[in-house]
């Protein structure tokens, strides 16, 4: 009833190719859209902040960026969180060399560099394929941590090892470091969350979108077809690494505030990949939903013991959550291979259809 | 510089041929290791195409189930049984309830369901077991613990005995492996999987059957591992790592080459050790371990694609 179709004509191909051919999805997104802009700011606390707002939109950017790769391109890689850390230290050298550089524009410039050396592992692509590539980003996984903790350089010579983020002010308001406040980061975060990810509608939409697509359904055939392989699969590497460098930044300077080299280890690599897979690959709202998933489901398992009264120790819910995370990327796998996003377009056929059956 | 890296290591390797066995030795010591996880991974993705990313933590749990059993007071040997019976459980029930339902999915489906039965099951030891590390039972077991020194060229090359019984019972277990695999009933069942799942199951052959079999087969791997790295190392999670170890290892033998995992195996543990000590650590930092293995294995792969021995790749559109 809420999603009738009728009366909503095309009568252009460009109306039907439009971003929202029903008028429903826009005005949902438009609800969402303020939510997030509008009410969320004036009435969450700090902790919906730090907890659940602000590493939702960082994951799920990750995990757009790594859709991007192995949902539409479909070169699988498990070196996400490789790439996430050489865009988080390129934007702490950025900010530290040229303590003048706005925050934002060295956030937006780390992804840089992370997308030259995506492409730089990207290029195994070309000859290597399915598992065996997979492995071979693994290489880029290890060597790089390994890097982050040897480069004395990367980390300014400190001598833990790690990096703080310093105070970083626009125009006298912090929006990082220990001195800036969750609302402000958060509203930073959902900016550049929203800009790339409109970015990477209209990338995926448009016609490099489609060489990727058709890269990823049978490269052989895509070649045949006069797409050049080379040029397909390292600009989904390039703008893959880019988005996710993009994130690593926005993970350290927005979120964790400092960052050892082993916390772009590799269980923050599958972590975003489960996102990825349980959203639903080749889709740009799935990381969303599965970011809510992976992220909020801990905190709910964690609040929810003492909710109801249950003495459970910090480190049993711990181990507890492990493997309910486990069973459900099961579960979700058994019942809905192609993730919620999928699920959320079944649901939607059957509103648009509604009271009818067929 | 040039120097440091052509020629001083190949001199120091001349100058002390001792200390060069030494390293030759831990490093083949390791790379039987890495074989043994790696023919998990083989024999799992021959019959299945599964990418089992869980052989790791397979390794850790049948590993902390022995220690956990003895420590209950049960005698070692028979913690020995009852382990290879819980392996054998988790093999029918992975079966049941994961792969069952996911036949026909497409291979990234599998390997992530098998990252589910990888955290599943690392929540599942800690809540049962608790992550400390412990000791594993050796000397309960009958596994002799001295070492031998052998005194080559007025050198010092140390062998401990540990190391030669995994050397001796991981070559042993290879053989019992291909000779069930070549030449009973049940083996080339698994082989018939391996080459046509549609040609295997017309001629009768039972696929559940033979992947609780190969899961079974590769819970058996998984406790010898276990023993012996826990042996060396102590049994804990950090375990679950030398099951990345076993990756490149598929990249250098092959997806699907027993063989390769073998030769694979041996020679990313001696190629590494040797590249740790003498380039690694005078020239890196240390640590090369980590990473070495995986960038061999990625330029062998830019030469071979499908790995040194697997099957070669024919694509068809």
């Amino acid at each position: 009833m809420l999603y009738r179709t009728a009366g909503q004509f095309k009568t252009s191909y460009k109306a039907d190719q439009a971003l929202f051919p029903i008028r429903q999805d826009a005005i949902l997104l438009g609800l969402i859209l303020a939510f997030a802009w509008v009410i969320l700011p004036l009435t969450a606390s700090e902790f919906v902040f730090q907890t659940l707002m602000i590493p939702i939109l960082i994951y799920a950017l990750a995990a757009m960026g790594l859709n991007i790769l192995t949902g539409y391109a479909g070169q699988l890689s498990l070196g996400t969180a490789a790439f996430m850390g050489v865009g988080a230290y390129a934007c702490y050298k950025m900010v530290t060399l040229m303590p003048w550089m706005n925050p934002i524009l060295a956030i937006l410039l780390s992804g840089v560099f992370s997308a030259g050396v995506g492409v730089a592992f990207g290029i195994p692509s070309l000859r290597i394929k399915g598992f065996y590539l997979a492995i071979a980003t693994l290489a880029a996984q290890f060597f790089l941590v390994w890097l982050f903790e040897k480069w004395a350089w990367l980390y300014n010579y400190n001598a833990s090892g790690a990096i703080q983020v310093p105070n970083l002010d626009i125009f006298g308001i912090y929006v990082a470091g220990p001195q800036a406040s969750s609302v402000t980061q958060y509203f930073v975060v959902l900016g550049i969350v929203s800009l790339l990810t409109l970015l990477c509608i209209n990338l995926t939409r448009g016609n490099l979108g489609r060489t990727w697509k058709a890269t990823r359904d049978m490269d052989i055939a895509a070649e045949l077809i006069g797409i050049n392989l080379m040029k397909s699969k390292l600009t989904a590497f390039a703008v893959s690494s880019y988005v996710v460098g993009v994130s690593g930044a926005l993970f350290v300077f927005m979120w964790r505030g400092a960052a050892e080299p082993n916390l772009f280890d590799i269980p923050l690599s599958f972590r975003i990949l489960f996102i990825a897979i349980i959203g639903g690959l080749g889709s740009i709202l799935g990381n969303y939903l599965g970011a809510i998933l992976i992220v909020g489901l801990p905190v709910v398992l964690g609040t929810l013991p003492a909710a109801l009264g249950i003495p459970v120790s910090s480190a049993m819910v711990e181990h507890l959550n492990i493997m309910i995370v486990g069973s459900l990327i099961i579960f979700f796998l058994i019942i809905e291979p192609h993730g919620l996003a999928r699920l959320w377009a079944l649901i939607r056929e059957k509103l648009i259809l509604w009271p009818f059956p067929h | 510089m040039l120097n440091e890296i052509f020629i001083k290591p190949f001199v120091d390797m001349v100058e002390a041929p001792d200390f060069l066995l030494q390293v030759l030795w831990e490093g083949l010591v390791s790379g039987i290791l890495y074989a043994l996880i790696a023919l998990g991974f083989v024999l799992i993705f021959r019959s299945s195409r599964i990418f089992n990313f869980a052989q790791g933590i397979m390794v850790v749990f049948a590993a902390l189930t022995l220690v956990g059993l003895y420590a209950m007071g049960v005698p070692a040997w028979i913690c020995v049984l009852l382990t290879l019976g819980v392996m054998f459980i988790l093999a029918v029930a992975i079966e049941r309830i994961v792969l069952r339902p996911l036949v026909g999915q497409p291979d990234i489906i599998l390997f992530m369901a098998t990252i589910g039965i990888t955290l599943f099951l690392i929540g599942l030891g800690e809540i049962i077991f608790g992550g400390e590390n412990k000791v594993m039972i050796t000397e309960e077991l009958g596994i002799p613990t001295g070492d031998t020194v052998l005194e080559p060229w007025d050198g010092l090359l140390i062998l401990q005995h540990l190391d030669i019984t995994v050397v001796v019972v991981a070559t042993l277990l290879v053989i019992g492996l291909l000779a069930f695999l070549n030449y009973t009933q049940m083996g080339r069942a698994i082989r018939a999987l391996g080459d046509d799942h549609q040609a295997a199951l017309s001629v009768g052959i039972s696929l559940q059957t033979v992947w609780v079999l190969v899961w079974f087969i590769a819970g058996i791997i998984a406790l010898v591992t276990g023993i012996a790295w826990g042996a060396r190392a102590g049994v804990s999670f950090a375990l679950e790592v030398i099951a990345y170890k076993a990756l490149p290892v598929l990249m250098l033998g092959g997806l699907e080459s027993i063989t390769g995992a073998i030769i694979g195996g041996l020679m990313i543990g001696i190629l590494e050790k040797l590249f740790e000590i003498y380039w690694g650590q005078p020239l890196l930092g240390g640590n090369t371990e980590t990473w070495f293995a995986f960038v061999l294995a990625l330029i062998v792969l830019l030469f071979r694609p499908q790995g040194l021995f697997g099957e070669r790749i024919i694509e068809r559109v």
